[in-house]
């Protein structure tokens, strides 16, 4: 039976991984997770839990102890933002490549410089390419709902891909909101006893792990890890059912609001989503055609199906919450372009950067958003392709 | 199962093991890592006292040791680093004139 309770995104993490009772948390500390294990830290001392907490001097040393606890055979888990994952880079390739089912909380904020605490999500886009699944939420009860379903998408057989459960930090994960828990017994029973192929811990059974890869063998194991996440699409949607069929809730690699029938639409990623459903249905109740596709999965990218979603709109703007730097457009926005590509006839395609170091977005904003696509759409120019919004112009 | 012996520079990606993750020991017996080498111990058994000092030193295992007695270094793994050569307290390990 679940039960209701109020909690902030980065409490309701800590509540899943005390559930899920892991083997080993690599601990650093860096706002805004810091609180992810503090409160972890808490069911430790208080005997909540089994896990052994290791508290290390950077989140290279975190990282690198999750990856020594999933060689060892056991469940690894860590939280971090910005720099701290910045600092991980190195080694979250290597856990990629070592195949470890490692599952790390992210709550994004931007990387300095300018320094800065807020949100936004450079850190988690410096990290895409690292061979990690990232799921993302929209709110506390989604990174509660991510998290429970990480380790059983990391730990299948044909996956073995570490997993980032990534939430907007301050705006979910300071933000207390109330939320839907499972109990103790039912989020053990989803999550299942992890019993690994093959393991350093195992006395029948020497292994090697991580052993150096010149030249003849290197791109056979990236050919690996490239299937592994084609695997994935189909491992995240399975444990969506398994864990639809338990709560009722739904989950997919994106969530298309109001999409049957809209000519005018909106990709974007986290919790700017609950702000933007606001404006659709505002815009809704005035009779015009908007609708709205959250990407939960950024890592596989669903770009068949985002392109089957977006094929009957006439214009689309993707909201990409960091700067690129390519000079053209953020990195939602080149996923997400290059779904269309593969489309007959595709919509007009706009990028807006917003949201950088903790910029507000307002409903209003995201209603000017679909104003200009309307424009788009009826005189079927597209004007710039790639702008910021909420950032100060000359008068 | 797929064994470090099956695995040689033909194999496809698909007959490779998942991270290149290698499940028995003592497969760097299978490999020549003695071609790292640029410089060559030789052993003086006249000199050797047997006392077997060497043996513990070497990095590579690669002074083989059988009925109590050390034998001739295992080329084929030894790397030439010369810490036997500094360990031998009888000077029965010199470095190869021409090498």
């Amino acid at each position: 039976m679940a039960h209701l309770d109020r909690l902030s995104g980065n409490e309701a993490v800590a509540v899943a991984m005390r559930q899920i009772d892991p083997d080993v948390m690599g601990a650093f500390p860096i706002t805004p997770s810091t609180e992810i294990p503090q409160y972890f830290a808490q069911y430790v001392a208080d005997g909540l839990v089994n896990t052994e907490l290791v508290t290390v001097e950077s989140e290279h040393s975190s990282m690198s102890v999750c990856m020594g606890a999933a060689a060892a055979g056991g469940r690894a888990i860590s939280a971090t933002s910005s720099a701290g994952l910045a600092l991980m880079y190195e080694t979250l390739y290597v856990a990629a490549s070592c195949r470890m089912p490692i599952v790390l909380a992210v709550s994004t904020r931007a990387l300095s410089g300018p320094i800065n605490i807020n949100n936004d999500h450079s850190d988690a886009m410096g990290a895409r390419d690292s061979g990690w699944i990232q799921i993302y939420a929209e709110n506390n009860q989604e990174v509660y709902d991510n998290y429970v379903q990480a380790f059983p998408i990391a730990e299948t057989e044909n996956v073995r891909l570490p997993v980032m459960i990534c939430q907007d930090g301050f705006i979910t994960s300071h933000a207390v909101e109330n939320i839907e828990l499972l109990e103790d017994a039912e989020v053990k029973s989803f999550v299942g006893t992890y019993e690994p192929k093959h393991y350093l811990l195992n006395p029948d059974e020497p292994l090697a792990v991580g052993p150096y890869d010149v030249t003849h063998y290197y791109m056979e194991h990236k050919r690996q890890q490239a299937e592994a996440m084609r695997n994935a699409r189909a491992a995240i949607l399975a444990q969506a059912e398994r864990f639809e069929a338990l709560t009722g809730r739904k989950y997919g690699f994106f969530e298309a609001y109001k999409m049957d029938d809209a000519e005018l639409a909106l990709v974007l990623m986290g919790s700017t989503a609950g702000t933007a459903k606001a404006a659709v249905d505002m815009l809704r109740a005035e009779g015009r055609k908007v609708g709205l596709v959250k990407i939960r999965v950024f890592r596989p990218f669903p770009m068949e199906e985002l392109a089957e979603a977006l094929k009957n709109c006439r214009a689309v703007a993707v909201m990409d919450k960091s700067e690129g730097f390519s000079a053209c457009g953020g990195p939602l926005f080149a996923e997400t372009r290059s779904a269309l590509y593969d489309l007959e006839t595709r919509p007009k395609a706009i990028n807006i950067v917003y949201g950088l170091g903790g910029r507000d977005v307002a409903v209003d904003d995201v209603r000017a958003l679909y104003d200009r696509l309307a424009d788009i759409a009826a005189t079927g120019e597209t004007g710039p392709v790639y702008s910021h919004i909420g950032v100060r112009e000359e008068a | 199962m797929i064994h470090a012996k099956d695995i040689h520079e033909n194999s496809p990606w698909t007959k490779m093991t998942q991270g290149g993750e290698i499940y028995e020991p003592a497969t760097s017996l299978l490999f020549n890592t003695g071609d790292w080498r640029t410089q060559t111990p030789v052993f003086l058994e006249k000199k050797c006292k047997q006392c077997l000092l060497c043996v513990p030193y070497c990095p590579d295992s690669a002074i083989p040791v059988k009925d109590g007695k050390r034998g001739e270094f295992d080329l084929m793994h030894c790397k030439g680093c010369g810490i036997c050569i500094t360990a031998c307290p009888f000077d029965a390990i010199v470095w190869k004139e021409d090498a």
